[in-house]
Formats: C-alpha cells, sequence, structure tokens
C-alpha cells in the first residue's frame, strides 16, 4: 500500500522532475513530508508566485516542463499571475496545489479556494483529483498535455485526504495515456505546405516572421536552414528573438512596437509574409488592417486556434513548427527558387541604416550598458527581463545567438517575472551565465527573492536600470499625457544596501566609464551579484509605433542630440 | 448575425459544462440554448449548443472548443441535415368553459398532450421545432400563461451521419 503523496513523488519522478519550486502549508503537508527524503531536489522560494515564475523560467531554459507546488487556498491563489503568463506564452508548467478534504469541498473550510474554478480560464487544462487511485494517471495526462501541441500550464488540485489515502498498486502500473479528445496535429498537410512552397517561389518579396513557437518547439536550425536556402529575410517577435543569430545578415532584428524600422517597413512593403509559430499579437501587428497589407499570407502553428483568429490567411498549416519547416525544405531542395535580388538589396539597406540607435554621449544611457553586457558576454549566457523598458533595451540591444538565451514574460506582461524566472533559469543551467535586466520597480515586486538567491547561493547577476519612474508608464504618459506623471515616480532605494543585507555582494554605478569594469566584476564573482545603475532618468524606448497606429508609423526614429532635443 | 447548432460530444465528467460556457462568456457572446445530457455511450455527454455569432466569431468558438481536453468531437449541423426538435411544458389559464375548450382545441391542432389538468389550468406538452413552439405560445399568450419552460434545441443528423463521423 501506498499513499497519495507517494504515489505523487514517484509519479513526478516518472515524468523526469528533479527540482521543485514551492511553499509549504497545511494542506500540502502530506506532500512535503514525502518530497523530505524523496531525492527531488525542493527549492524554497519566499512567494508563492516566485514558485510558479521559477518553474516557468526553468522551463523555458531548459525545454523540459517545470514544477511548482503550494499549499491551498492563499498559497494557491498566489500561483495565478504566474499560471496566466505560463499560459500566454505557452510554457510547460505543472502546478500542485493542495486542497481542503473531498469531505470539506464547497464548505468554506479554512484555507479553501475553488483553485481549479479559478483558473480554467488561465491553464491549458486543471483537475480537481477525487481519488488517490487517480494521481499516477492524472500526472501522466497532466505533464503530456503540458508539454505537447500548444504548450501550456496544467494545475493538479490534491485534498488532503487523497494525499493520505491508500491505495494498493499491485495491478499494473503502466497506465496508457488515452485522451480522446486531445490530439495534437504534428505534420502539416502536404497539399498546404507545396502550396506554401509555390507562393514562395512566385513571390518578389518575402520575408519570415518568427515567433515564440519557434523556440518552444527547437525548430530555430530549421528557419535558418529553409531562410538561407530560398534567401528569405527574417523578422522575429520578441518571444523569437534567439531563434535566427542577432547578427546573421537575412535578420532583421524585432518587429512591432518597438522593432527596428527596417522590420516593420519591410513587413509593410513584403508581398509574402510566412508566419512562424506566431499569434499576430496586437503589440507586433500595430493596426492590423495595416500589417503587411498587400502580402499574401503563410502561416504556420501548432494551434489551430491561432490561424485566421486575427488575419485572414491564404495558406494555413497547422502543425509543429520544425515538422512542417523540414517538409519544407525538402520539398525546396528539388527547386530552384530564384534569389529576390532588389528585395534583398532593399533589406541590406534598411539593416545598414535603420537599426536600433540612440544618443550615444556622456551621460549613462541603459542601451549602452546592454550593448557592454552582449559584448562582454559575446552574445552568449542567458538574459531575463523584467517588463517594461528595460525589457525593450534588453530585447533591442543584447546579440542573442540562440534560441531559449532570452527569457521575459511576453503576453502578459507579469512585472516580477524576471527575477524568480531567472532563479529557474539558474537552477536549469547551472554552468551558464544567467542575468537578470530589472527595472526599479519591477525588482521590487519580487525583491523578497533575494532571500532565494541567497539561502541557494544563486549565482544571478542582478542588474537594475534604475530610473526611478515605472519608466514604460512615465514613456507613455510623457507622450501621449502631456508629462503628468501620475504616480509613477518611485523614490530612491539602496539596491545594494539591500542585497548587502541577504549577504549578497553589489555595487551601485552611475558613470557610464565604470559600467565595462562593474560589469566584469560582476561575471567574475562566483555567486549572486547586484548592480544598481542608475540611469538616465528620462531615457525612452526608441522606435516607437503608438497604440493602434500603423507599424511603418514609427516616432522616435531620428534620435536628436542633447541640445536639439532640449529645443 | 447568424444562429448555429453546434453539436458536441463531451467527456462526461465533472466541470465540462463551466469549461464549455466559459469559453462563451470571456468572448461576450451568447449562448441560446445548451443542453446536455446523456448519449449513446455511458462516458459520453452530448451538448447541442445555439449560439449566435457572425462566421469568424463562431469559427473562433469551433476551434476553441476543440482545443478543451475534455471536448471529443465538435460539428456544425447547421448547414448539413439534420432533424431537431424542442420541448415545452406550457402551464396555461383554462378557466372551465368555453376558454379550456377553445385552448384543448389549440393543444389539438398542434398535437400538444395535456399531461396535468388543474381547477383553472391546464398543462400542456408540446415537441416540434422552436418555429412550432413559438407559434403556440403565441396563441396561447391571451388566455394568460402562468409559466412556461422551454428545454432548448436537441439536434441530430439524418441518415447516417454522425458526430464523430462527420468531417
Ligand atoms: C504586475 C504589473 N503591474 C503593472 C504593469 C504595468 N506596467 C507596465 S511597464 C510598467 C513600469 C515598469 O517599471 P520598471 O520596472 O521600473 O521598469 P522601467 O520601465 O522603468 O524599465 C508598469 C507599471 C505590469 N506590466 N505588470
Amino acid at each position: 500500500m501506498k499513499t497519495g503523496a507517494q504515489i505523487l513523488i514517484e509519479s513526478l519522478k516518472d515524468e523526469g522532475t528533479d527540482i521543485i519550486f514551492g511553499y509549504p502549508g497545511g494542506s500540502v503537508l502530506p506532500i512535503y513530508d514525502v518530497l523530505y527524503d524523496s531525492g527531488i531536489k525542493h527549492i524554497l522560494v519566499r512567494h508563492e508566485q516566485a514558485a510558479v515564475h521559477a518553474a516557468d523560467g526553468y522551463a523555458r531554459a531548459s525545454g523540459k516542463t517545470g514544477v511548482c507546488l503550494a499549499t491551498s487556498g492563499p498559497g494557491a491563489c498566489n500561483l495565478i499571475s504566474g499560471i496566466a503568463t505560463a499560459n500566454m506564452d505557452s510554457v510547460p508548467v505543472i502546478a500542485l496545489t493542495g486542497q481542503v478534504p473531498t469531505g470539506m469541498l464547497g464548505n468554506d473550510a479554512f484555507q479553501e479556494s475553488d483553485i481549479t474554478g479559478i483558473t480554467m480560464p488561465v491553464t491549458k487544462h486543471n483537475y480537481l483529483v477525487n481519488d488517490a487511485g487517480n494521481i499516477r494517471r492524472i500526472v501522466r495526462e497532466a505533464f503530456f498535455i503540458a508539454g505537447t501541441g500548444r504548450k501550456g500550464p496544467v494545475l493538479i488540485d490534491l485534498p488532503k485526504d487523497v494525499q493520505t489515502g491508500q491505495v494498493d498498486e499491485s495491478e499494473n502500473l503502466k497506465t496508457e495515456i488515452n485522451l480522446r479528445g486531445y490530439k495534437p496535429t504534428f505534420r502539416g498537410h502536404p497539399k498546404q505546405i507545396k502550396s506554401a512552397i509555390k507562393l514562395i517561389a512566385e513571390a518578389k518579396r518575402p520575408i519570415v516572421y518568427a515567433g515564440g513557437g519557434v523556440i518552444a518547439s527547437d525548430s530555430s536550425a530549421e528557419l535558418i536552414q529553409l531562410a538561407e536556402m530560398l534567401d528569405l529575410p527574417v523578422t522575429t517577435t520578441m518571444m523569437g528573438l534567439g531563434a535566427i543569430p542577432a547578427h546573421h545578415p537575412l535578420n532583421l532584428g524585432m518587429l512591432g512596437m518597438h522593432g527596428t524600422e527596417a522590420a516593420n517597413y519591410a513587413v509593410t512593403e513584403c508581398d509574402l509574409l510566412i508566419a512562424v509559430g506566431a499569434r499576430f499579437d496586437d503589440r507586433v501587428t500595430g493596426k492590423i488592417e495595416l500589417f503587411a497589407p498587400n502580402a499574401k499570407v503563410i502561416h504556420i502553428d501548432v494551434d489551430p486556434a491561432e490561424i485566421g483568429k486575427n488575419k485572414a490567411v491564404d495558406v494555413p498549416i497547422v502543425g509543429d513548427a520544425g515538422e512542417v519547416l523540414r517538409e519544407m525544405i525538402n520539398l525546396s531542395e528539388t527547386l530552384d527558387i530564384k534569389k529576390k535580388d532588389p528585395w534583398l538589396v532593399k533589406i541590406e539597406n534598411w539593416r545598414e541604416n535603420h537599426m536600433m540607435k540612440y544618443r550615444d554621449d556622456k551621460e549613462l544611457h541603459p542601451q549602452y550598458i546592454i550593448e557592454q553586457l552582449s559584448g562582454i558576454l559575446e552574445g552568449e549566457g542567458i538574459i531575463v527581463s523584467e517588463v517594461g523598458q528595460n525589457q525593450m533595451w534588453a530585447a533591442q540591444y543584447y546579440g542573442f545567438k540562440s534560441p531559449r538565451q532570452w527569457i521575459s514574460s511576453g503576453g502578459l506582461g507579469t512585472m516580477g517575472y524576471g527575477f524568480p524566472a531567472a532563479i529557474g533559469a539558474q537552477f536549469a543551467k547551472p554552468d551558464e551565465t544567467v542575468v537578470l535586466i530589472a527595472g526599479d520597480g519591477s525588482f521590487q515586486m519580487n525583491i523578497q527573492e533575494l532571500g532565494t538567491v541567497s539561502q541557494y547561493n544563486v549565482p544571478v547577476k542582478i542588474l537594475i536600470l534604475n530610473n526611478m519612474y515605472l519608466g514604460m508608464v512615465r514613456q507613455w504618459q510623457e507622450l501621449f499625457y502631456e508629462r503628468r506623471y501620475s504616480y509613477t515616480e518611485l523614490p530612491q532605494v539602496d539596491f545594494v544596501g539591500i542585497a548587502a543585507a541577504y549577504g549578497i555582494p553589489g555595487l551601485k554605478v552611475e558613470d557610464k566609464d565604470d559600467v565595462e569594469a562593474a560589469l566584469k566584476k560582476a561575471m567574475e564573482t562566483d555567486g549572486p551579484f547586484l548592480i544598481d545603475f542608475r540611469i538616465e532618468r528620462e531615457e525612452n524606448v526608441f522606435p516607437m509605433v503608438p497604440a493602434g497606429a500603423a507599424i511603418s508609423d514609427m516616432i522616435g526614429c531620428h534620435i536628436p542630440d542633447k541640445e536639439e532635443a532640449k529645443r | 448575425m447568424k444562429k448555429q447548432i453546434l453539436s458536441v460530444l463531451v467527456e462526461n465528467q465533472s466541470g465540462v459544462l463551466a469549461r464549455v460556457s466559459g469559453l462563451f462568456s470571456r468572448r461576450g457572446y451568447n449562448i441560446e440554448s445548451l443542453v446536455v445530457g446523456r448519449c449513446e455511450s455511458p462516458d459520453i455527454s452530448r451538448m447541442t449548443i445555439v449560439a449566435c455569432g457572425d462566421e469568424a466569431q463562431i469559427e473562433q468558438v469551433k476551434k476553441q472548443l476543440n482545443k478543451l481536453i475534455e471536448v471529443i468531437k465538435v460539428t456544425d449541423i447547421t448547414e448539413r441535415k439534420h432533424v431537431e426538435r424542442e420541448l415545452a411544458l406550457i402551464k396555461v389559464n383554462a378557466e372551465p368553459g368555453d376558454m379550456r375548450s377553445e385552448v384543448m382545441q389549440i393543444a389539438g391542432i398542434f398535437r400538444a398532450k395535456v399531461i396535468d389538468v388543474g381547477s383553472k389550468t391546464i398543462v400542456l406538452e408540446i415537441t416540434g421545432d422552436s418555429g412550432k413552439i413559438d407559434a403556440i405560445e403565441e396563441l396561447l399568450k391571451p388566455y394568460g400563461i402562468y409559466e412556461m419552460v422551454r428545454t432548448g434545441k436537441v439536434a441530430l443528423q439524418r441518415g447516417s451521419a454522425t458526430v464523430l463521423n462527420s468531417k
């Protein structure tokens, strides 16, 4: 006989789980008791939100499924923004929650909350387990659902009596997964793939628009191969950064609200848009009617519901990006698709003249910091961001070389995500340098995780781009609300002092000249390190497409020098 | 705006109804009727959903329904050959005398069954397509309808076509 909790931990091990981010409480005591000497590593965070973000960061960095654990009621509720974050960005996470005993369900028992009800719209699926005998099957299903098709979070709610319930498992243990309502499509339809190749052959101005799906399906090699074979310029979404190296000659950089001029112009002028694992999010498309207005559209996505959702599609291909791209490569090998010369010349021109730029003077500009970081790490390492300007500067100026190097909350834009996600990423990749790029606002949303970093000596490098503002909101107030900075100013904080209180070394940097040395010092230090960069306070993220405008309508493309700016 | 009839096979489990209705409510689409009950196999329920929306909206709802793990199959039978029925119980004012015989006459024309007779009221049971039920409701209104309940539409495709074998 085994208890439900024992079966749970065994099942997790069967799925390859070796680390859980969690926080205990009354209704998960039986699970914690089994965890104690189970061999699974448990990381005690300082807030359940950090547990789910860490599991998410772990998943994004490793490609495996992350696992987090919280108690019922308040613990479970603290997971919600993290679950929603993972859901929006299609990240495989298993959230385990304790629940009051089955006999008390619905009675408003102490620390009861209807977590399956609450998370229904923000999970890929969820389970309320009513019998310990079902745990093994449910865990298998949950990992299968989380990690296949369009990936996403799955929550398993475990009433306390289910955790302690005795099960006789003498019969066969290997339950087959039989989910008749869940059959993700992997292989694209051959006829559609043929039509796509035909469109590519006919196109004069094609462009690939690659999203997070390329990263999630580990198909960046195929993407690059196809692009090189057919001379297809590529732009990526923020979620797709790293799918093609930043300095690849066919890469136009990021598109959308804070994309490069090159990418936004190219998409506007293209006659064929090849969307791969991207979902035409409004932060990417701007005014959708003017997004690739004269183009035919090929849309490759594993989720059929994304195809045609925001933009009409000429060739829909439902399938795993890698599978479909491989098919396309096979088909293209036999064809002689000519180089699209005038278009490539134009692309080259845009690349040369319209990539990112900022006013590089004596002041401490955040863009400069990211460039220096990129240089020192030679575009390697794992860069995790918070949300706001810091996120956009990191996305714009870091020279990513490969997928899973960039970890950031895209769809939900969750402040407070970055720090715990960086911790999770570091556990996934202990030998990589993991750098958090944070704003002073976002960092203070999960600043308590300094405790976790300190306790486990997690060697993340924390770079705060400190502007004493909720910078991105301030930017919108500056540009669209007549500089009325309503509740966006933050008082100065001694971040180095706070880090020191947790036993974490740090430096404050106010001068441009000190940036390089400080970054090097951080990288050379064993263990965690924090740098508080006091940056130019009213620096803006440019270029910018105002909300609702066409993406070719960018402001801030011309960067005035300081004198000009004052006038 | 078009009315669409979706025939949906789902796992017979708790929570499925909430998931399905949640898909509609979060998009602000109204469900005109939703009928759910057991079907030919005991572990599957069949939902018949009648919803209004433009084509793109309904298309999106169908795809989202298909994404639910517990949804086995969704078929839009609006444009397919199908039979549909709805059942209504109507408690109508029918004082003994002329009034009662008039009501009984209407019931006769519509082949409604009288399933309860009270001193002042009778309860009629009527089955048919929604139009027929609308019609008898209109005719009975002047006598005074105390209470009425309609089941919402149930529908099946004609011939050998089934939800599972439909493309
Ligand atoms: C949880 C949460 N609350 C509010 C917001 C809205 N928001 C977006 S960016 C931003 C400002 C971020 O400020 P900071 O972290 O200091 O970064 P900066 O923009 O200055 O780099 C805010 C408040 C959000 N994205 N997430």
